[in-house]
């Protein structure tokens, strides 16, 4: 057998991996409508992945089902567009058998926190590696203006048309009750800067990186997102050297800030409440919480021959021997005195 | 309170006499079937599983069947507490739980009511009864069981009673820990069992614990023997011959599981269900030794989906889960069907429809297995008939959800669950092993639904897959994946999918005729009532009937050959354990009646006029009463 000397200049040049362009990640048209949030959040990502240099065949965008879920059809990368709330399992699934992928979830508030929620609040418990994106206009879309559970008390929709009945979930303070909570941020879609900043932040932490945004839908709420939008003092931004820091020019829209240290939960849970103003940046950060995947990953190299090793163990424990021909002494060794 | 008994109107037998020196009586049988039973907590399961396994060391053909209470620490001495073991010995291969019981070791008299009401032991019935409530200082329970005692002994059952606590309190100091081995040994004496087989098993069952523990258990083993030497006047002799070659002894969830580790699966995805849960209790324990994960999702539809995404990812992926948690999985399997995912799910039957009877065996879930999900979902759909193809029907499953990239559905049930029965260990075998993906780069313009106009196969490609990259969607869609509401593409499509049942049929063998090709009456079966069914027909054709049976292990796709073989015989008949109408009953007539599921899939296939009988009575179907309502149709046929 001869050996292969590796050549040092190929070595070296494995290190300058191929250099991705934004049209690399790019797939169809978009078939949102004219002005959806769920275009600028297209955007953002595509440029995250760009800037991340994110290998396309190594990347999975997992959703659900709503208009924000179709996402994953227009990037070039692997996705799954699976099934109404059910996009974590899916994507915990895919994380916990291949924990080198980078893997995104998309989903709408429908889809998040009423169908799936059972799964959104034992995700945050799983803490898997996933970057978490909950599209929220506060109201369905592709099923045509029924209210959801993030929509404000008193909105009218066609399932509530004297109003919504019950104050609106709060899906932030949701995620930072729930023990082993990781990683909680939020944004708006029509700051392209701070949408992107915020994406890039959560991408970065390691563990379940759950980041709202409050997206518009120019079809069934046109003007719902106008008062924030007109407003800048109706927004708190919370910047951090932990959390974001925004350009000066960017942050030069922000007229209410406050510089909140994402480490600090009590904190977080106030800002979180509080709808006027409404926060935006990095609620929460605690890169200490263990990863499911790899609390549960075992490394072992999965060969034939390991596992027949294994099951040759358990058959052992099971298995009752003839007394002749004498049984393979490897085999008996285990189970008779 | 005994009634069923009481009108049996069986002489009265003397019971054996106590403390009997000198010669005994040895009756030679061919097999006896045998129950533990007491309270829960008392040991008596530990106590027949122990029985059974010296058995099968020996070389007896056996068949356990646990008796567990729906509860887990019911009232002490409750009809329904009644927790224990019933193990069929017979001198050649068992396939079944067999008939009624001929002998009862009770640990009160309670325990036993529940037993006689429901006809689980013969008429007859040798019971071993505790006697220590003759004196309980509670006068009720003294009451409770002089009353019981004397009924018993009026319906005609031989009641022994034996001083069990008495002589462990000889050995131990709380007897509830020991009365199990001291009746095992008392078995062992009865059967005329290796003493030291007996001893050998006790130090395997104990083997994690003390040494302590074990030469404890030992002691009250001999105990429990050496009294019954002394005495009792009777002993069963069943021949038997050692086995030739190496057995495992295990239930059929465990077969299960073993299978799931046999097949290089690498992830299990459950949500707790009676009675599919001991299998995942087992891979915890097994499964992560080989590199495997089990992971308990919130709940039976995050289970399913996460078995999605790991298989979506390139892993081999099971769920296993009972018929409530099926249910719930429908909406992912639909999707692993029309995204075209592999996917195994192993379905342990129970009583339903809704939370019906966790423990009880039924076979009711056939229809919404094959044809299940929403809209026309094709699967495959498997149900192993042993406790030896709990095993290999895993390993099946596996290869065909990858190869066909489909949901394989297996439909064990709880009899099968929870019953042991030695078979053959078998030998390692490479192929079982799922084999690497193929993950070199996809070639230009590659589509990840290229359907083969021929079978419906396509290749997948999995995420790290370079070229590959692509969505997949429950959405109608494509040979590239994209969504496509084009009038074509969804019939296209589903005939893509729907053909892989056919390509894979293509593959199969005719199921073999259990007897003479051809004759007057097939009996057809499926699942876990393969032994009683064969049990009862070899006795019809020994008796000159002409009569054949048949089993299907592949309920979809249909093995070929199915029409020629129906055509063979003038009359047919489905035994299951799943309801059909009574065509006796007053409103129903032949325009208006249910038939068992296997019954009216056949029917409607073949256009056989295939009559059914059923039972939903939660127990495994007995080869007497099968053969009882096979004697009643030949008498039809043959007239």
């Amino acid at each position: 057998m001869s050996t292969v000397t590796p050549n040092p200049n190929e070595c070296l040049m494995a290190l300058y991996e191929e250099r991705h362009e934004i049209e690399d990640y790019q797939k169809g048209v978009p078939r949102w409508c004219p002005g959806c949030g769920d275009n600028a959040i297209l955007t953002a990502v595509q440029r995250l992945c760009r800037d991340q240099n994110l290998r396309p065949e190594r990347t999975v965008f997992v959703s659900g089902i709503g208009c924000s879920s179709r996402l994953p059809h227009y990037m070039n990368t692997y996705g799954f567009h699976s099934l109404h709330g059910r996009a974590l399992p899916v994507a915990e699934g895919i994380k916990m058998s291949r924990p080198e992928l980078d893997v995104f979830v998309n989903m709408g508030d429908g889809d998040c926190c009423s169908i799936g929620a059972a799964h959104w609040i034992h995700a945050i418990r799983y803490n898997m590696n996933l970057t978490i994106m909950l599209h929220d206009n506060q109201i369905y879309g592709l099923t045509k203006k029924q209210m959801s559970p993030t929509s404000p008390l008193g909105l009218k929709s066609n399932t509530s048309p004297r109003g919504a009945y019950l104050e609106a979930l709060n899906p932030l303070t949701v995620t930072l009750g729930v023990q082993n909570v990781s990683f909680v941020a939020q944004t708006v879609d029509w700051n392209p800067e701070l949408l992107y900043q915020v994406l890039s932040a959560a991408y970065r932490h390691k563990g379940f990186s759950f980041v709202r945004i409050v997206q518009r839908c120019p079809e069934w709420l046109p003007k719902m997102m106008d008062p924030w939008m007109q407003d800048a003092s109706k927004v708190l931004l919370l910047q951090h050297p932990d959390g974001v820091t925004l350009s000066p020019e960017s942050s030069r829209l922000f007229n209410n800030q406050e510089a909140h240290d994402p480490s600090d939960i009590d904190r977080a849970r106030e800002i979180a409440s509080d709808i006027d103003p409404i926060p935006v940046g990095v609620l929460y950060r605690n890169p200490e919480v263990p990863c499911y995947e790899e609390v549960r990953h075992d490394p072992h190299l999965r060969t034939s021959a390991f596992v027949q090793h294994g099951l040759e163990a358990e058959f052992d424990k099971f298995t009752v021997w003839p007394e002749e021909p004498e049984a393979p002494k490897s085999h008996r060794k285990q189970t008779r005195k | 309170m005994i009634e069923t008994q009481e009108k049996s109107g069986l002489q009265k037998k003397k019971a054996p006499q106590s403390g009997a020196k000198g010669p005994k009586r040895v009756t030679k049988l061919h097999e006896h079937i045998i129950e533990i039973i007491s309270d829960s907590g008392e040991g008596a399961q530990r106590c027949g599983q122990s029985l059974g396994a010296i058995a099968a060391r020996m070389g007896y053909g056996i068949w356990t069947i646990e008796i567990i209470p729906a509860e887990i620490r019911p009232p002490a001495r409750s009809v329904a507490g009644a927790s224990g073991n019933r193990i069929r010995i017979g001198e050649g291969q068992v396939t079944n739980g067999g008939n009624e019981t001929d002998l009862v070791v009770a640990f009160n008299e309670q325990v036993l009511l529940g037993r006689v009401r429901s006809g689980q032991l013969k008429p007859g019935c040798l019971i071993l009864l505790e006697d220590k409530w003759r004196q309980d200082p509670d006068p009720a329970i003294v009451a409770s069981y002089v009353e019981t005692y004397g009924q018993l002994v009026k319906a005609g059952f031989r009641v022994l009673e034996i001083p069990m606590e008495v002589e462990c309190l000889k050995h131990v100091r709380d007897a509830r820990k020991g009365k199990n081995m001291f009746a095992l040994g008392v078995l062992c004496s009865i059967y005329s069992l290796d003493l030291q087989v007996a001893k050998d098993q006790i130090a395997l069952t104990f083997g994690k614990k003390a040494e302590s523990v074990i030469q404890a258990n030992i002691e009250l083993l001999l105990a429990g023997f050496e009294w019954a030497e002394a005495s009792l006047d009777f002993k069963y002799a069943i021949p038997c011959k050692r086995p030739t070659e190496a057995q495992i002894v295990v239930n059929g969830n465990t077969a299960l599981a073993l299978g799931v580790l046999a097949s290089g699966m690498e992830v299990c995805a459950m949500y707790p269900i009676t009675p599919a849960t001991s299998a995942s209790h087992y891979l915890a324990e097994a499964f992560e030794k080989v590199g495997g994960v089990l992971h308990q999702a919130e709940d039976e539809i995050a289970a399913c989906a996460f078995a999605v995404g790991a298989s979506y990812a390139g892993k081999c992926a099971v769920t296993i889960t009972s018929g409530p948690g099926y249910s719930l999985k429908q909406e992912v399997i639909g999707l692993a069907v029309m995204a075209e995912i592999p996917l195994v799910i192993v379905n342990v039957q129970r009583g339903g429809p809704s939370t019906g009877q966790p423990t009880k065996v039924e076979q009711g879930d056939m229809l919404c297995a094959v044809f299940g999900s929403h809209g026309d979902a094709p699967k495959v759909v498997l149900a192993p008939a042993t406790i030896e193809e709990c095993f290999y029907c895993v390993i099946t499953a596996r290869k065909i959800a990858e190869t066909f990239r489909m949901p394989v559905v297996v439909l064990s049930d709880a009899n099968l669950a929870t019953s042991q029965s030695p078979f053959p260990r078998p030998a390692f075998d490479v192929a079982w092993f799922a084999p690497p993906i193929d993950q070199t780069p996809a070639p230009a313009g590659a589509k990840p639904y290229a359907w083969d106009p021929e079978t419906g196969l396509s290749q997948r490609f999995i995420p790290g897959q370079a070229g590959g990259t692509h969505t997949l969607t429950g959405l109608a869609h494509d040979e590239n994946s994209h969504v496509a509401y084009d009038p074509e593409i969804n019939q296209r499509s589903l005939r893509a999918r729907s053909l892989k049942l056919a390509a894979l049929q293509k593959t199969l063998l005719p199921p073999p005729v259990f007897g003479d090709p051809e004759g007057d009456l097939l009996v057809i079966g499926w699942g876990s009532t393969k032994g009683a069914i064969e049990e009862a027909v070899a006795g019809l054709r020994k008796e000159g009937h002409r009569i054949s049976s048949v089993h299907f292990s592949f309920i979809q796709p249909l093995p070929p050959g199915v029409k020629e073989i129906l055509g063979r015989f003038k009359h047919h008949v489905a035994v299951e354990v799943n309801w059909s109408d009574d065509p006796n009953d007053a409103l129903i007539d032949e325009t208006n009646r249910r038939y068992t599921a296997l019954a009216m899939m056949l029917r409607s296939r073949y256009l056989v006029d295939i009559d059914c009988w059923s039972e939903v009575k939660g127990q495994p179907l007995r080869p007497a009463k099968i053969r009882e309502v096979l004697m009643k149709k030949l008498e039809e046929v043959e007239a």
